[in-house]
């Protein structure tokens, strides 16, 4: 197997608050192989956003700290100078936020926004910069690329503008690209269109995808690789088609139980997780989704151990056993 | 499909809250803040160094009010005049006696030959005071029509809010002197009330009227808010007496916006009593107050620096000491502005 | 388009309208004496009030008495001050405006630049001791009156380091014309710039560090970091010129209410003939006609200056062109 395009280890991120440090991602691990679909999924607050924004190293230096080691091409991420920190980012791992509401400069064109990006990694002239531009809406599915990219953010709809990000992330023909919560934002059709043009870019340009996600629908559409993310940890891990058909940690239960079925009878109402996760530095000891799990036992108040084949792993005291029994109740109950 | 992620019901996770409302929080972050404390310490010094004034003029022993040109005070054993013969220039006249560094004179004479020190610590009284009237008073009067505009909506609003924009958009210090020049030469009454000209009245009431704009319309937008907000409308929806929404739902949170503000409109009035008793349109002599003490030394700025500098050195800190309190506030009472 | 500039005139002068209407109110409806013995000023004879009281028509209904006044201040122009003997008041007004202009432009200048460098480095710098030393400066800017700065710069450059390498170059007070001498004209009013601008520079760099720390929260910044710009540029090019809006807006009213003679504390203690110590001079001798005409012209200024901004915004954000 060759060396994977970036290489997660025992990521740990905390901050400082008024009241003492809080560690909110504890022993993060996943790794991304070249062209490769990779799903981070979890519940808002779960730690996913902020593990992958920090291996980018887009927190907040001053009241964040962040250990473990991330490897990228074999370079070490976390110990790199920004400026060759800020070298890689927009040109071998770009980003795609969110809300792509705000996640444009209000106050420059769409066409300069993306020029821009192009002109910080490439020593290009501005005329040819902005025929990029134009060129990478087209290659995104805009009509009338020369128009929009004369544009300003606030004249274009949800979807186009999350094109455009899209655009500008691939602009510089990135190895990686780091999708939070693409789709979320956006009208379900549209979210459909974006994921399309998630996948054909990856054919088109051979760009790894780390997509950030808390819809399993999403996941089961796209991902090679499935990371399932509790309390800032990383619960289950494993290829995709494997956590699907036999998934272990009950939270991944939970999730799955969540997508309506395509075929059979419609259940009267989707099953649910109870309760909430817990907030950040009020993480209970031992396994922190205890107290929401449906099979949950007298040992589960103690630090779970990692089980599993070594592809796919997850966190969790329950035995083979345990589980082959409490799974079907759960889903019967639910 | 998202249900599941975002289904909030029967926590057993035991969430722990702080027990403690918004006043408790916002008091126990500026004990805490450095700045807070040490402002409010200089700010409380300042207070009670003016509240001592008639302690220090009997230990000087002459009137700060009247002008003591034939003075003469003991220093170092030997008795000196406190209107000196001049030694800069033509050597003609007289000149007032600089800075003793005792209890007698202790910051030198002005030209009337009163007692700099002491007039400073009565004038310091008199800025103060005007400050906190005109502070209470512009307060009360945004907050009776920044609620009214609000609440009412309407054509209410409208009127309301185009006044305001108007004396918005007219230069502060231009509306003071006009009011000033006008009500300043002569007594009129209102009512029952008579209003002697050179009555501090005056300053007060004018300083309080010109900064209503500023915090008025912070104030009718939040009530703007405030009632289109769920527990208001819920509030108006039970059939809940317009006095009992205002007073229950409204005020209490317009209130943090109003205490906002306090210390910035204190240093404004400071700052605004002062450039008037400068251009001697404020406070009115016999009286005496930061601004007209900097306007006495202006003759004798090269000859005795000190009488006007004194006065704009205690303007300075105290504005600065209230300028320090209010971010301090405005961080402890809105948390939007924490992190900044 | 049409319809934006067209209610924005509307507005202007509503806001004019309104002024002029206080202004009115305030110097012939107050209580207290007879409007046309204040206009007389001190120690006027009898026919000289009852001649005003004719010419303001104090005897009729207060709408024609504003009428009145409008139309000798904007129409004929003759409104003349008593106190001088018949000296007409416009013309003093315009003949003051070259001075004041000198001296809120150079100001403004300076305080734009040093509240836009003060603000960006420290904001660029937050929450280290560059930054809190440079707001605690600030603040003592804020906190100085402007009049007594003024004093204690003149204490320092005409009197006691005047005869030093430091200030040996500065002239006395008053003002120089530009088209008499341009370098007296600057020589004169370095310091009265200074002055001026301390405040200005304290205020526009607080409000501006605080807009960009806001601005910084934005995910836009975010977007502007992962694509791989220098922590200059997100700075400069995104937090800054997203935070410009208010910035602007201030500067509009900051600069009309200086120019229409809020500057009148510096030009007072720096001997500056601007508009600013011609209200005061009138100030001195209640020469009612003259403050009120350099009144009305401020207001003038602070609108004019306020649509001036208005334009500016669709330059600035184009957001707002639309």
């Amino acid at each position: 197997m060759t060396e994977p395009l970036l290489d997660i280890r025992n990521l740990s991120v905390s901050f400082a608050t008024e009241s003492g440090p809080v560690t909110a991602v504890q022993d993060v691990s996943l790794s991304v192989a070249q062209g490769e679909i990779v799903s981070v999924v979890g519940e808002s607050g779960s730690g996913k956003s902020l593990s992958l924004l920090s291996v980018l190293g887009l927190h907040d230096p001053r009241n964040t700290t962040v250990g473990g080691t991330v490897t990228f091409r074999g370079q070490s991420l976390l110990d790199l100078p920004p400026k060759q920190m800020r070298h890689l980012r927009g040109r071998d791992i770009a980003f795609i936020s969110q809300d792509p509401m705000t996640a444009l400069t209000p106050v420059y064109s769409i066409g300069d926004q993306i020029a821009e990006q192009i002109r910080a990694h490439e020593r290009i002239t501005a005329w040819a910069a902005q025929a990029r531009a134009v060129q990478l809406l087209a290659d995104v599915g805009i009509f009338a690329p020369a128009d929009t990219a004369k544009r300003y953010p606030h004249q274009l709809s949800g979807g186009m503008r999350q094109r455009a990000v899209i655009a500008m992330a691939v602009s510089c023909n990135p190895a990686l690209l780091i999708a939070d919560e693409p789709t979320t934002a956006l009208d379900t059709t549209v979210q459909a269109q974006v994921l399309d043009l998630l996948r054909k870019l990856r054919t088109d340009y051979g760009s790894a995808i780390v997509l950030i996600t808390h819809d399993m629908g999403v996941v089961a559409e796209m991902a090679d690789k499935v990371v399932v993310m509790y309390a800032g940890r990383v619960v289950e891990s494993g290829p995709a088609a494997e956590v699907f058909t036999n998934p272990l940690h009950p939270y991944t239960w939970g999730l799955l139980g969540s997508i309506p079925p395509l075929t059979g009878t419609r259940p009267r109402r989707l099953p649910s997780i109870p309760g909430a996760p817990p907030m950040v530095g009020r993480v209970p000891a031992g396994c922190a989704f205890a107290p929401r799990c449906p099979a949950r036992l007298g040992v589960c108040s103690t630090e779970p151990p990692r089980i599993g084949t070594p592809g796919h792993t997850a966190l969790c005291h329950l035995t083979d056993s345990q589980r082959a029994t409490a799974r079907p109740t759960t889903l019967e109950s639910a | 499909m998202t249900d599941a992620l975002t289904s909030t019901t029967s926590a057993p996770v035991p969430e722990k809250r702080s027990g403690r409302g918004p006043w408790a929080t916002a008091l126990s972050r500026l004990r805490r803040s450095r700045s807070a404390v040490l402002s409010s310490l200089v700010l409380l010094i300042i207070i009670v160094m003016c509240a001592l004034a008639p302690f220090y003029a009997s230990l000087a022993g002459s009137d700060p009010f009247r002008s003591n040109l034939g003075g003469k005070i003991m220093l170092n054993g030997a008795e000196v005049a406190v209107m000196q013969p001049s030694t800069t220039g033509l050597g003609l006249g007289v000149s007032p006696i600089g800075p003793t560094w005792t209890t007698q004179y202790m910051l030198g004479a002005d030209t009337q030959g009163r007692d700099v020190a002491a007039r400073l610590l009565y004038g310091g009284r008199n800025s103060l005071f005007i400050a906190g009237a005109a502070t209470v008073i512009c307060l009360i009067l945004s907050a009776v029509i920044g609620i009214v505009a609000g609440f009412s909506g309407g054509v209410v609003d409208m009127v309301l809010s185009r006044i305001m924009d108007v004396l918005w958009a007219f230069p502060v210090y231009l509306l003071a002197i006009s009011l000033s020049i006008v009500l300043l030469n002569s007594s009129f009454s209102i009512g029952p009330f008579t209003v002697t000209s050179g009555s501090l009245i005056l300053p007060i009431g004018i300083i309080g009227v010109i900064y209503v704009p500023y915090v008025a319309r912070p104030v009718r937008s939040k009530v703007l808010t405030l009632r289109n907000s769920e527990f208001v409308l819920a509030s108006v929806g039970l059939g809940m007496p317009v006095h009992r929404v205002l007073t229950r739902d409204i005020l209490p949170n317009v209130v943090p916006t109003l205490i906002v503000f306090v210390p910035i409109l204190l240093a404004l009035a400071i700052v605004t009593e002062s450039a008037l008793s400068f251009l001697s349109i404020g406070v009115q002599p016999p009286d005496a107050s930061w601004g007209t003490i900097i306007q006495d030394g202006q003759t004798l700025l090269y000859s005795r620096p000190m009488v006007a500098l004194a006065p704009g050195v205690a303007i300075a800190v105290t504005v600065l000491a209230l300028n320090v309190l209010g971010d301090c506030l405005r961080d402890a009472l809105d948390p939007r502005f924490k992190l900044g | 388009m049409i319809a934006t500039i067209l209610n924005r005139l509307i507005q202007m002068a509503f806001v004019m309208f309104g002024i002029s209407v206080l202004v009115f109110l305030i110097f012939f409806a107050t209580p207290g004496s007879d409007p046309a013995a204040r206009i007389a000023g001190r120690n006027a004879a009898p026919e000289t009030v009852a001649q005003i009281r004719h010419d303001f028509g104090f005897d009729r209904p207060l709408p024609v008495q504003y009428a009145l006044l409008m139309k000798r201040l904007f129409i004929t122009r003759d409104l003349t001050s008593f106190v001088n003997r018949g000296q007409q008041v416009i013309p003093q007004v315009i003949d003051a405006v070259p001075a004041t202009l000198s001296l809120v432009t150079g100001a403004a200048i300076l305080w734009v630049l040093g509240g836009i460098g003060v603000g960006l480095a420290a904001a660029a710098m937050r929450d280290t001791w560059v930054d809190r030393s440079l707001m605690i400066l600030a603040l003592i800017g804020i906190s100085m009156p402007v009049f007594w700065l003024g004093e204690v710069m003149n204490l320092l450059s005409q009197s006691r380091f005047h005869d030093t390498w430091l200030f040996s170059w500065v002239p006395g007070l008053g003002y120089v014309p530009l088209t008499e001498d341009p370098a007296g004209w600057a020589k004169a009013l370095v310091i009265p710039w200074l002055t001026l601008a301390v405040l200005y520079i304290g205020i526009y760099a607080r409000i501006l560090r605080a807009n960009v720390i806001e601005a910084y929260s934005e995910d836009f910044i975010r977007t502007a970091r992962a694509k791989g710009l220098s922590e200059r540029r997100v700075l400069i090019r995104h937090a800054f010129r997203t935070s410009l809006l208010p910035f602007v807006t201030m500067f509009g009213l900051d600069f009309g209410a200086l120019v229409g003679g809020a500057a009148l504390l510096t030009e007072v203690v720096f001997g500056i003939n601007g508009v600013g110590r011609l209200t005061f001079q009138a100030l001195q001798n209640l020469d009612l006609p003259v403050i009120l005409a350099t009144v009305m012209y401020a207001s003038f200024f602070v609108v004019a200056a306020n649509a001036i901004v208005d334009l500016l915004y669709a330059a600035i954000d184009p957001r707002m062109r639309t």
